[in-house]
This record gives C-alpha cells, sequence and structure tokens, in this order.
C-alpha cells in the first residue's frame, strides 16, 4: 500500500505484553513525512501503547522501528528525542513553578554543570518559539497558571525546538474547547506543511475527518486497518472500531417523571458558583452543561459533601438535608461518579471486587467481618450486570481498561442503591463501543426512578440523554433548556462567558 | 479494509488466564519474610549448638516484645497512609509520668491508669497536629519524638526512678512456659490480624492508603479513622513503655532510645509498603521474629555488634528491594 522508502519510521510486527497479557501484537505501519496520521480505536485496543512504544516510554516485546530505513531502538524518552519523536500528553507534565521559558528548554540546555544560565537567551529563544506558533503567552510567567491547551501549546513549541520530525499528540482535543482545538488543528497542518509528521490520537471522528490526511484503526491489539480518510465513512470507522456493525447507540427510553427528588436553592461557594437553584425529578436526567472550569463539578462536589456549599439549601425528596461529607450524601441516597477516576475514583492497587463494594461496608459486612462471600456475590453480580471484563475479580483494577474501570465505579455505585446519581463526564475517554452500554445503563437507571444529573461537555451525549440541559458558565445558570427545543447552538451560547461572547468560532 | 477480521473470532485480550494460586501465594512479601526467618534459624543453629533453646530464643523475644507489640499498631498506621516516629519517646514519656506519678504517692492502679492516659493523650496530640492542621506526619512525628522525649527529661531528670517492687518482673511472669509480653505480643497480633484483615474498619484502612481521595468520596470517614489509629498507637505505646518498666524494675528518659527505627524496621521486613495500602499483621508478625533470631544468632554467635550492626542494615535494605520488586510485578 505504501512505498518503504519513503517512510519516515517503519513499525514491523511490534508486540507489547504487560504481566502475560498482551496488548498489542503484530503491528506493521509506516508513517510518512509530511503526513497527519490518525490513531484511532477504542479504549484499551493498544493505540496509546504503540505511540508510547514509538515515544520510548515503553520497550516492545517483539519487533522492530526504522526511522529513515535506519534499524533503531528507542530505549527511552530521551533517545526518542534526540531521534526527533516527541510525545504530548494529553495533560502536560511539566514543572508547574517552572517559568514556560524554562520548561521549554528542559533536559536540552547542552552546558557544562556549572555554567552560567543563560537566562536572557532562554527567554528570548522561547518567545521565539511562541512567534512561530502564532500564541500569545508570556515565557516568563509559571506554567501552573496556564490553561491546558496552553500548555499543550508549550509541549509542542519544545517539540519545535528539539526540531522533531515525528509529533505524537495523544487525545489533545479532549480538554480544549472548540476554539482552543481549531487554533491547534492550524498549528497541527502548518507543522505537517513543513514536512514534520503527526499521530493524531483522538475519540472523536470528526476531528480526525476534519484533520487527518489518512487513518489506522486498532482493535484488541491489532492493527485492522491503515486507510486514506476520505475513504472511509464514519460508519465505516466505527465498525472497524467496534468489529460489529454500530446500532443507533444514543437514544432515550421514556421514563415517567415523578416528583422532585434532589431541589437546590441558591447554593453559593464564593469563587466556584452562585447562587445555584435547580431541581432532578425522579425518572429524570437532567444535563448539566458548559465549559470547563464553569464551577459544574463544584456544584457537584458541594451536593455530595466534598466541598459543601456556604451557603444555600439542598432538598432531598423535599426533606431539607444538611450534607458536609460524602458519608452524609450516601445516607441520603446519593451517588456521585467523579470526572476525575484515577484521583477520585479508583483503588488502584486493590483488587476489582474490594473497588466494587467499597461503597456498601454495612452490606458485606453485617457483622462487623467482611463475609468474603457477600463480597464475591456482590461483585460477581456487579460483574454481569455491567458487563465488565476482566481476567479475576481478584486483579487489581488498574490492569482493566479504563472504560472497564469507570464501569466498576458505577457499579460501586449501583449496589448503594442511591435514589439520586450525580455522573461528572462518565463517558470521558470512553470508547465508543463501551459509550453506548453507559448510554443503555443511565437511561435504564432513570426508567427504573433514579433522578440523574449529567454533567459532560460532549454536547451530542447531553442533547440525547436528557429530559433537560441546563448550562452553567462562569459559575452561574445560564439556560434551562427542555429537550425538544435544545440544540448544540444554544447550548454553546449560554456556555461561553459574556465578555468574550462574540468570539464563539464553532 | 481487507484485512477486518470476524469480531466474533477476535481474541478478546483483557480476559487473561488469571495467575495461578500457588503465584499468588508465593509471590508475597510476607513469604519473603518466613523463607528469611527459615533461613535465619537455620544459620543461627550452624553458628552455634546453644542457639536452638526454644526457652533462650522466648527469652531473647522479651527484650523486642515491647517494640514489637507497637510495631503491630505501627503497621496499621503505614498500611493508612501515615507514620509515626514518636512512639519510642512516648513509651519513655509514658513510664516517666507513671513512675513519677507512683513517686508521688499515687496508688498503683491510678499511676497505672495516669501513664496509659499520658500515652493515649501523645497520640491524640500527633492526631491532632497531623489531621487538623493537615501537616505530613513524618515531620509532625520527628518534632514529638523530640519533645516527648525532651518532657521525659524534664520529669525524670537524669536519675532513673525505681518502681515498686510488686510491678516489677512481667518478663518473669511465665504462661504455659512463655513469657507474659510473648503471650500479649501473641495475642495482639491475633487481634489485630482479624481487625486488619477480616473487618470494615480494617478494609477502610486499606482503601485510604491506597487512594485517599477516592476513600473520602466512597464515604470512608478517613480522619475519624486516622485518628483512632494514632489515638490507638499512643495508648498501645504507653502499655508498651510500662512493660519496659517492669522488666526493668526502674524507669529513666533514655527508655527505649532508639525503638522507633526498631519498629519501622519490622514493619518493612514484613513487607509494609511505606507509601500506605499494603502490608499485613502477619508480616510484621514474622518479621519481629526474624529480628529476634538474627540478632540473637549474632550474639550467641559472638559477632562484634559492629558486625551486627551491618548485617541488620543489608537485611533491611534486601527486604525493602524484594518488597518493591514484588509489589512493582504485581502493579500492571
Amino acid at each position: 500500500m505504501t512505498n518503504p522508502e519513503t517512510a519516515l519510521l517503519s513499525a514491523r510486527g511490534i508486540s507489547k505484553q504487560f504481566a502475560g497479557i498482551e496488548v498489542l501484537s503484530d503491528v506493521d505501519l509506516d508513517l510518512m513525512p509530511g503526513e497527519i496520521h490518525a490513531l484511532v480505536g477504542e479504549n484499551g485496543a493498544g493505540k496509546s501503547t504503540f505511540a508510547k512504544i514509538l515515544a520510548g516510554v515503553y520497550r516492545p516485546t517483539r519487533g522492530s522501528l526504522s526511522l529513515n530505513d535506519q534499524h533503531v531502538d528507542i530505549t527511552s524518552p530521551i533517545v526518542a528525542q534526540k531521534l526527533g519523536v516527541t510525545l504530548i500528553h494529553q495533560e502536560p507534565i511539566s514543572f508547574p513553578d517552572l517559568s514556560v521559558a524554562e520548561n521549554l528548554v528542559l533536559g536540552r540546555l547542552n552546558s557544562a554543570p556549572l555554567a552560567r544560565i543563560p537566562w536572557q537567551k532562554i527567554t528570548r529563544d522561547a518567545q521565539a518559539l511562541m512567534a512561530l506558533l502564532g500564541v500569545s503567552i508570556d515565557v516568563t510567567k509559571p506554567m501552573r497558571g496556564l490553561s491546558i491547551a496552553d500548555q499543550q501549546m508549550v509541549e509542542i513549541a519544545r517539540s519545535l525546538a528539539s526540531n522533531s520530525r515525528l509529533i505524537i499528540m495523544d487525545e489533545p482535543t479532549a480538554p480544549l474547547t472548540p476554539k482552543e482545538v481549531a487554533t491547534l488543528f492550524v498549528i497541527a497542518r502548518r507543522l505537517r506543511d513543513e514536512g514534520r509528521t503527526i499521530i493524531f490520537i483522538s475519540h472523536r471522528l470528526e476531528e480526525v475527518r476534519a484533520l487527518c490526511d489518512r487513518v489506522t484503526v486498532f482493535r484488541d491489539g491489532h492493527k485492522v486497518a491503515t486507510e486514506r480518510t476520505a475513504n472511509l465513512s464514519d460508519s465505516d470507522i466505527i465498525r472497524l472500531m467496534i468489529g460489529r456493525p454500530l446500532k443507533e447507540y444514543m437514544h432515550k427510553q421514556g421514563s415517567i417523571i415523578g416528583e422532585v427528588a434532589l431541589k437546590l436553592t441558591n447554593l453559593t461557594l464564593p469563587g466556584k458558583f452562585h447562587d445555584i437553584s435547580l431541581a432532578v425529578k425522579k425518572g429524570e436526567i437532567v444535563g448539566l452543561g458548559g465549559l470547563v472550569g464553569a464551577g459544574r463539578t463544584d456544584v457537584a462536589q458541594a451536593i455530595f459533601g466534598i466541598a459543601p456549599a456556604a451557603s444555600g439549601a439542598i432538598e432531598v425528596n423535599g426533606k431539607l438535608v444538611k450534607i458536609n461529607s460524602p458519608t452524609d450524601a450516601i445516607a441520603h441516597g446519593l451517588a456521585f461518579v467523579p470526572e476525575d477516576r484515577a484521583q477520585s475514583g479508583i483503588f488502584r492497587t486493590l483488587a476489582v471486587e474490594q473497588n466494587i463494594t467499597a461503597a456498601i461496608a454495612k452490606r458485606i459486612a453485617p457483622a462487623m467481618f467482611i463475609s468474603r462471600f457477600l463480597e464475591r456475590r456482590f461483585a460477581q453480580d456487579s460483574v454481569a450486570k455491567l458487563r465488565i471484563r476482566l481476567a479475576s475479580l481478584r486483579q487489581p483494577i488498574g490492569e482493566l481498561s479504563g472504560g472497564n474501570q469507570q464501569k466498576a465505579i458505577l457499579a460501586r455505585w449501583l449496589l448503594t442503591d442511591p435514589s439520586i446519581l450525580i455522573l461528572d463526564e462518565p463517558t470521558r475517554g470512553i470508547d465508543i463501543g463501551v459509550k453506548a452500554e453507559f448510554y443503555d445503563m443511565i437511561g435504564e437507571l432513570a426508567a427504573g426512578g433514579r433522578a440523574i444529573l449529567l454533567i459532560s461537555s460532549e454536547l451530542p451525549e447531553l442533547l440525547a440523554l436528557c429530559d433537560r440541559v441546563l448550562v452553567m458558565s462562569e459559575g452561574r445558570l445560564t439556560a434551562d433548556i427542555p429537550r425538544r427545543e435544545a440544540t448544540q447552538e444554544l447550548i454553546m451560547q449560554a456556555a461561553v462567558p459574556r465578555s468574550t461572547h462574540q468570539g464563539v468560532a464553532a | 479494509m481487507s484485512n477486518v477480521e470476524n469480531p466474533a473470532l477476535a481474541p478478546s485480550r483483557e480476559v487473561a488466564a488469571p495467575r495461578p494460586a500457588w503465584r499468588i501465594f508465593l509471590i508475597r512479601p510476607e513469604t519473603m519474610t518466613l523463607a528469611l526467618l527459615i533461613l535465619g534459624v537455620f544459620a543461627g543453629s550452624q553458628l552455634s549448638e546453644f542457639f536452638l533453646d526454644i526457652n533462650y530464643i522466648l527469652k531473647s523475644f522479651t527484650l523486642y516484645a515491647e517494640f514489637a507489640i507497637v510495631a503491630l499498631v505501627l503497621t496499621m498506621v503505614i498500611i493508612a497512609g501515615e507514620i509515626d516516629l514518636s512512639a519510642a519517646s512516648n513509651m519513655a514519656l509514658s513510664a516517666c509520668v507513671f513512675a513519677y506519678a507512683q513517686q508521688t504517692g499515687a496508688p498503683l492502679p491510678i499511676s497505672i491508669a495516669i501513664g496509659l492516659s499520658a500515652g493515649l493523650f501523645m497520640g491524640l496530640f500527633n492526631a491532632f497536629i497531623i489531621i487538623g492542621l493537615k501537616l505530613p506526619s513524618i515531620i509532625v512525628t520527628i518534632g514529638t519524638l523530640t519533645l516527648y522525649r525532651g518532657l521525659a527529661q524534664i520529669i525524670a531528670g537524669d536519675k532513673s526512678i525505681r518502681v515498686p517492687e510488686s510491678f516489677i518482673g512481667i518478663n518473669n511472669v511465665f504462661i504455659g512456659g512463655i513469657p507474659a509480653p510473648v503471650i500479649i505480643f501473641i495475642i495482639l497480633s491475633i487481634v489485630l490480624g482479624l481487625v486488619l484483615g477480616t473487618t470494615i474498619f480494617g478494609r477502610q484502612i486499606y482503601l485510604i492508603g491506597t487512594n485517599e481521595v477516592a476513600a473520602r468520596h466512597a464515604g470512608v470517614r478517613s480522619k475519624s479513622i486516622k485518628i483512632i489509629l494514632f489515638a490507638t498507637l499512643g495508648l498501645t505505646s504507653a502499655f508498651a513503655g510500662l512493660l519496659t518498666a517492669s522488666r526493668l524494675g526502674s524507669v529513666r528518659y533514655d527508655l527505649g532510645l532508639g525503638g522507633e527505627l526498631q519498629m519501622v524496621l519490622m514493619a518493612m521486613l514484613g513487607g509494609t509498603y511505606i507509601f500506605g495500602g499494603r502490608g499485613t499483621i502477619l508480616g510484621t508478625f514474622l518479621a519481629a521474629w526474624l529480628l529476634v533470631i538474627v540478632t540473637t544468632g549474632m550474639i550467641v554467635a559472638n559477632w562484634l555488634p559492629a558486625y551486627q550492626l551491618c548485617v541488620l542494615g543489608v537485611l533491611l535494605i534486601i527486604s525493602i528491594i524484594a518488597t518493591n520488586f514484588i509489589y512493582s510485578r504485581t502493579e500492571r
């Protein structure tokens, strides 16, 4: 299909095993100079592992790589950088207390250990790089204050500074606003036109279509196809990714909407959110849209008692309640699936069954002592019901793929039999196949009479699932849109802060 | 497009065979501790023919039993992601408070109660600073380590305080041929082993140590649990301090000096993970015996103290490397 003579980088028979589990098998791929190449596939399909092998983060169990027809051993990220391969992480890894300019020269300052640091030169070079990218970032400011989009730009600038020929972007757009995505695309295209190769990993097919020349689909650790993007339709790609025809996954089961289950009145936490009043009824799915940083997660955390509000009232099933800790919230029948799974969801090194039963202490230990039998039964039931894929219940949950970890967290909360369920970006970073399952589950939960508050940055998700969509912007509720009137445009309009209202590009 | 596979035949790569049971059993830090223990007994018996005298070993263990008892509770504190280095100083201060109360004429039971309360209070004080003010326990307890030892010296001065005859000699009380401190250690091991391994309280300690934020999200009252742990450690330290006082027959401010390192050594040797979330009471139990066997073996063999120190250091480093290796293998 491709002429190996012109390939920038060729992978042959790349395989990778983790603890005896093959996550990547026999991947052959040629990357051409001056192309944007998409890697798509479900979570755990192996695309990130493959990218990390190229970038020297992992070493392949088998297989070889050649760069410009020269066999290369990419043994570490430093070697990769010297060879001109850079991996840009989704959440950029940097030194938050150092300045942008310092972050840019990290690991590249080739001078004697005791030589004076040429601060002025560093700053000037950094400014030149930023100008090259066409972004305005004050390079003397610490990284900490930058938005994630700007941090990514710094990473890209870093790759330019080391004159990378292959730049790998692992889900770069997930945390970005539409406008920032547009900027990123402009820069990516310019880099391509300079003859560099870009690997673009994304779950969003519309982005792959808009940006990428070719696309490679991974499934279950195998490469299943490499094609010109234009030759594949979206449904082709999805079919290749999940290995089965796509069913209509965006749907909403009709459920009977009952009385108010959760009511907030003028909930306020200064600096985070102001005068939030809303109600969620039994059987209703209420969406909470808005940009990242609009205060949606803060509201959820206040309801759940993680960071309680300073003033305002919370009513659960018509009764005024005081929620000062998650323990209180759970006692009132609330459940909260947090956005940041690794940080506030999973217990990485503990067994799947312990993760699933973490919130139902009393049920697995009726007489203070944990009943292994009950614990296993609850876990087994959940695994079957939510179709969690695992090797063993005693396996550490960190070994599961992201989607299955998320299912386990959802399972944990369903076992508490909550009447009110708060889901914060429940499908973030989850592949399409599992997403569809999540949508079905959320629908079923609502149909079962639960009140659901769904925080999501994915507009199609809000539109497809929710009976009503509320929108937050800069800590305030700015819209309450019923299902039949809701459109992507309406939500975005309400989400974008007033001051920059005219700047809406998407 | 030609190489699209039949989905039904596509291997499900996440479903690997579970690890065989023997590997789960064998690749555990406690297994390593047990192996070292057996090795230690064997080496000791080669070094000296007198070594394999069970009474001698039990007697030697009474010298370490106080630290070993505290190490059991310390293991739980470390699993919860904290540490307490002030336990040995707590032993000294509690014992000094007890002896001082005794000296000023308080009846024995009252003095004991005062000593134990002092220990409990010290544990709560640690907890208040660490949890209330959200400070790292390693720094805070280095501070209280110094503070408690200093207070002990203020109370006792440079002299030893005698304790009454009726209080002396717990180490010479034998139950079924086993010294009382050893009995106490074994019983406490079983009780705490059950608490940590089979109760919700124990499970929640592991949850907190693995990921405290997630634990709080799951409704675990992490603060209360940590306060209980520090308080228990304080009380246990005081108890161990009184045991020591009974064994020595007098109390000085330097009682149990340097004991915090022995306690941490026992926990580490037993496979407790210094960053929390992993470890067992069984491990610490075995490690306490290992430490006694190795030390006793070297004494019986007439090794110079300098060599003994080196051996202990090497042992600790080996155990940390092995523990780390084992945990990193099960990580993925």
